[in-house]
Order: structure tokens, then sequence, then C-alpha cells
């Protein structure tokens, strides 16, 4: 049974007052998602019992430390299904991950006239590493539309996915819309065509199952702040074939082999691609967080956003002057976008910030996507683990309070 | 907490702004956006024989606290001189809004300022010195 109740105690910041007497109601997990007690006390311990520095040290500590950060690789490759832990590699954050392959993949494999697709809907983590890859290797960026109601144009993948792609990169889940795509689909149209397939899973893996074996892409890359662990670590998954015919990414310590002064050798995956001392009470609280969500059961997770997702569709979409972005029903994510007439979603989230309700404003990282719907930002409440339809409730009466402000 | 914020002369000047429109000849126009909101502002100035504001009209989109700032702004420097225009401090816009403003929110309503600023800059003055060393 999803117990709402000890989830909602498992999160300490929830019994927060924002302001004197204005307890929080949090609806922004979608930027970052709060954490459990579990996460925090994780970390705290290492830092208390057993922090050295790893893969350096032959003393005690050094050799605990190690392993809690070892031991983290293999639950979050557990956590996504991949074959092997040595496919995970981590990494900043879903940003660096991107970063990562358009350096060492992009770097080594395209060529001028190659052509790299990506969708209208992306953030512009899976935007900008290509670009700028793009002015750099003359390669040829195109971009699969959205349809009005925030899906994408599926019968149109034919044209854009051609003998010159190299690459597909799109998002599971649109961080605007809450449209959930076909993730599979879209590899095996990538992969059709002889293409490699990455896929963004930053607002996919917090919410539901992943497995990157089911999905069958070749690359994908997620958040830990987002999904109940900390700050400063994210995952590149990449295939092992794929990882161990790519060059470097950043250079250093931990990332070789063997060094001379005139040159160095590579050390093994994941290891190649982690330079320097590693995020390591980062990788332990995230393990702490894939344990977690595991205990949760991510089918109820997925559920659970699943009710309160149509729950606040259908309060929201009463409200006057309200317009919802993004796709109706079940194909749609914890989160609800949306614009009012009359008012800037700015005054919007500044209004329901004095009732404690913390949304989220502007672009969202998604510029180009806001550009084609043509308006210039929107607002967004999005939902977890702990969100309760009392929140709901709360959200809609502070709309309906921004009305009355705004004389509408 | 409530909107207090949202005083009744914000929302007023949202709704019906001063001075909003755009000048045939401006002696100077500029415009610039917020790119973390979308906020956009553009203000175009007139100014006399003495250098003082003639005339001043602004144009944009965005937040009532950014477009709200935009009138108050123009109306203050009507008459003011390129000098005083450029010494306009944000201390003094704040306190023409004259509402308790968040971090964020500082921004949205130092927005037509900056653009006001960057205009003003952007031609020189002869009782400016520093534009003669
Ligand atoms: C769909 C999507 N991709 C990528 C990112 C980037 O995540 P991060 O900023 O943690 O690298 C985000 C987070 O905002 C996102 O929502």
């Amino acid at each position: 049974m999803y117990d709402i109740e000890r989830i909602r105690a498992d999160f300490p910041i929830l019994t927060t007052e924002v302001y004197p007497g204005v307890p929080l109601v949090y609806l922004d997990s979608a930027a970052s998602s709060q954490k459990p007690l579990v996460v925090l006390e994780a970390m705290d311990d290492y830092y208390r019992h057993t922090h050295a520095n790893v893969h350096r040290g032959v003393h005690r500590l050094s050799e605990l430390a190690t392993t809690a950060y070892e031991g983290a690789r293999v639950q979050v490759a557990e956590f996504i299904h991949a074959p092997a832990p040595e496919e995970v590699i981590f990494v900043g954050n879903a940003t660096e991950g991107f970063n990562l392959v358009a350096y060492s993949w992009g770097r080594a494999n395209l060529r001028p006239g190659d052509e790299i697709l990506l969708t209208e809907m992306e953030h512009h983590a899976n935007l900008v590493p290509w670009q700028i890859l793009a002015a750099e290797r003359g390669i040829t960026l195109r971009y699969l539309p959205f349809r009005d109601d925030g899906t994408l144009a599926l019968e149109r993948l034919d044209e854009f996915l051609t003998e010159r792609t190299r690459l597909f990169s799109f998002t599971a889940v649109s961080n605007v819309f809450g449209t959930i795509n076909p993730v599979r689909q879209l590899v095996d149209a990538a992969h059709a065509v002889g293409a490699l397939a990455m896929v963004d899973a930053a607002q996919s893996v917090p919410h539901m199952p992943t497995d990157v074996v089911g999905f069958d892409c070749d690359f994908l890359a997620f958040s830990s702040h987002k999904m109940c662990g900390p700050t400063g670590i994210g995952v590149l998954y990449g295939r092992r074939e794929l990882l161990a015919a790519m060059p470097p990414f950043l250079g250093g310590g931990d990332m070789i082999r063997r060094v001379t002064f005139d040159g160095f050798i590579p050390n093994e995956l994941p290891w190649k691609f982690e330079a320097g001392t590693p995020r390591i009470a980062e990788a332990i609280g995230l393990g702490a967080a894939v344990t977690y969500l595991s205990g949760l059961g991510l089918e109820a997770i997925h559920q659970h956003e699943q009710s309160i997702t149509a729950y606040a569709l259908e309060a929201l979409s009463e409200i006057p002057g309200l317009r919802l972005l993004g796709p109706p029903g079940t194909q749609h994510g914890g989160l609800a976008s949306f614009t009012l007439e009359g008012v800037h979603p700015h005054d919007i989230a500044d209004i329901l910030d004095k009732s404690g309700i913390a949304i989220r404003a502007g672009h969202h990282c998604a510029m180009p996507l806001h550009h084609r719907l043509g308006i210039s930002a929107s607002a967004r409440a999005s939902f977890y683990v702990h969100t309760i339809p009392a929140e709901i409730d709360h959200l809609v009466a502070g709309l309906h309070r921004v009305r009355e402000v705004f004389r509408l | 907490m409530d909107a207090g914020m949202y005083r009744e002369q914000i929302i007023d000047l949202y709704e019906h702004p001063l001075n909003y429109g755009h000048l045939e000849q401006p002696d100077f126009t500029y415009e610039e956006d917020n790119p973390l909101c979308g906020d956009v502002i553009r203000i175009d100035v007139r100014l006399d024989e003495q250098q003082r504001v003639a005339e001043v009209l602004w144009s944009g989109d965005g937040c009532a606290i950014s477009q709200a700032a935009a009138s108050l702004l123009t109306e203050e420097i009507k008459g003011q001189t390129l000098a005083e225009v450029k010494a306009f401090s944000s201390e003094r816009l704040l306190e023409l809004v004259g509402v308790p403003l968040s971090m964020a929110r500082v921004k949205c309503a130092l927005l037509s300022l900056k653009v006001l600023k960057a205009g003003a800059y952007g031609i020189p003055d002869p009782s400016d010195m520093r534009h003669h060393e």
C-alpha cells in the first residue's frame, strides 16, 4: 500500500514554514526534488565516520570510502537495469552527461554534413552542447516538431531521420508539457537508419521504472537532485562498446592508468571518464536515494503521480482563463504547465509564494519550445512521491486569489 | 503573508500604463529583455536643446512589476537632464515602486532603468566630462 502519510514524514522539509505561520506547499519537484531523511543521514554518516579519498589510499578509511562509492555505482546500475556497473559514469548532472557525449563521442565521430536529430521540446541541456558541436564541426541539427497538444509528431520521423543522421537525442518526458514519449519506438527508429539514440531521462528516472536494456538506448543521462538525491551528481549510462571506444572527456587524476612526460594511458571504464577526486558523498547519497525510491516501488510512484496529475489537470482546467499546456490524460507525467490570461507567470508564482506555494515560472530552460508556442514564459506545478490532493486544492485556491489581485 | 506587494497602484499601472508607445524620432532608443522571465522593455527618449528629457515613451511586455516600474520611471524622468538620467539610482526606482520585492523580482523592477541607462550612455553629453577624456 502507498502510505502517503508515512512518506511525507520521510521528508523533514515538508513541515517547514516558509514565512511565519505559512507552511510549505512544494510543487516544484521537477526543478529539484526534496530529500528524504535517509539520504541526508547516509551523507552525514559518511562524512562523520568514513570520509577519505577513494582509489588512492591503502588505509582503512580510504578502503571504506572506495567500497561505498563503488557500491553506489552498483546500486544505480541495478536501478536502471544497466548490464554492467562500468556502464554507469558519475558526472555532475544530466547536463554534463550531454556535454560528455558531445565532446567525446561527437568530436571523434562526426564529420561535416552529418546530422543530429533533436526535438522541439528539449531542455537546453540537450540543445546547447550539440549547438556548440555543430558550430565547431559543421554538422547540422534538426528538430522533430511537436504537435499542438505537446506530443511529438511521430508521423514525421521518417522525414527527419535520414542516412545522414548519426544521433537522435530526445527527452523521455518533457519538463514543460509532461509528455511521456515512446522511448523504445524512437530508439528503434534511430537504429533503423543506423543512428545512435540518447535519452534525456532527467524527468523520467525519478518517476517511473527505467530499463536501459528495454529502451535499447545507447546513452542515457539523468540528475540525482531530481530523484531525492543530492545536487552535484548525475549519471551518464553508455553502452560499454561505445564508451570503451570514446576518447576521455576531462583529463587528470583517476582517469589515467599511467602518465609519463610524453603522454598518458587512460584508465579502464568507468574511471576513464571520472577525472579528479569524484563526488563521493554525493554518490553515496544517490545510492541511498535509489534504495529509497525502490523501497516505495517505481510503479507505485508512477501510479500515485498519475492520479495526482489527473486530479490537478481536472481542477486547474476549471479556472477561468487558465490554459493547460501539454497532452491530456495518461501520457502525462507528474506536472502541469499553464498560462493564465492577463497575468504574467512571474506574478502568479510571486503571489502563490506568499501562501507558501512553490511553483516554477519562466521558460523552464526550454526557450525554443516557448518560442514555438508564441509565449515567453509559463507557470509549472510539479508533483512527486509526497504530493497530496490537499496541496492541489491550495494551488487552485491560490490561483483564484491571483485572479482577484489582478481584478479578473 | 499577503499579496501586499501587488498594491492597487501596481495593478492600476499594469492595466493602464503611463507613457506607453513609440516615438517617431527619438534621440535615443534602447531595448532589452530579461531572459530569465522573458520580460522585454523598450524606451524611446527625445531631448530638448538643453539636453533635457522632452518626451519619453516605453513599450514592452512582461510581469506587473517590470511594467509598472517602467511607467513610474518614465514619469519621473520627464524634464530631467541627461546627466540626471545617467545618475538615476536603483534605490530611487525601488522607492517609487514602493513595495517589498524578493531578489528575483528586484531584477524585474530594475529592467526599465537598465534599458534607460544603456540608451542614455549611448549618446555623448557635452556636460559629461568622461566623454571628452
Ligand atoms: C528534461 C530535462 N533535461 C535536463 C535537465 C538538466 O538537469 P541538470 O540541470 O540537473 O543538469 C533538466 C532539469 O532541469 C530537465 O528537466
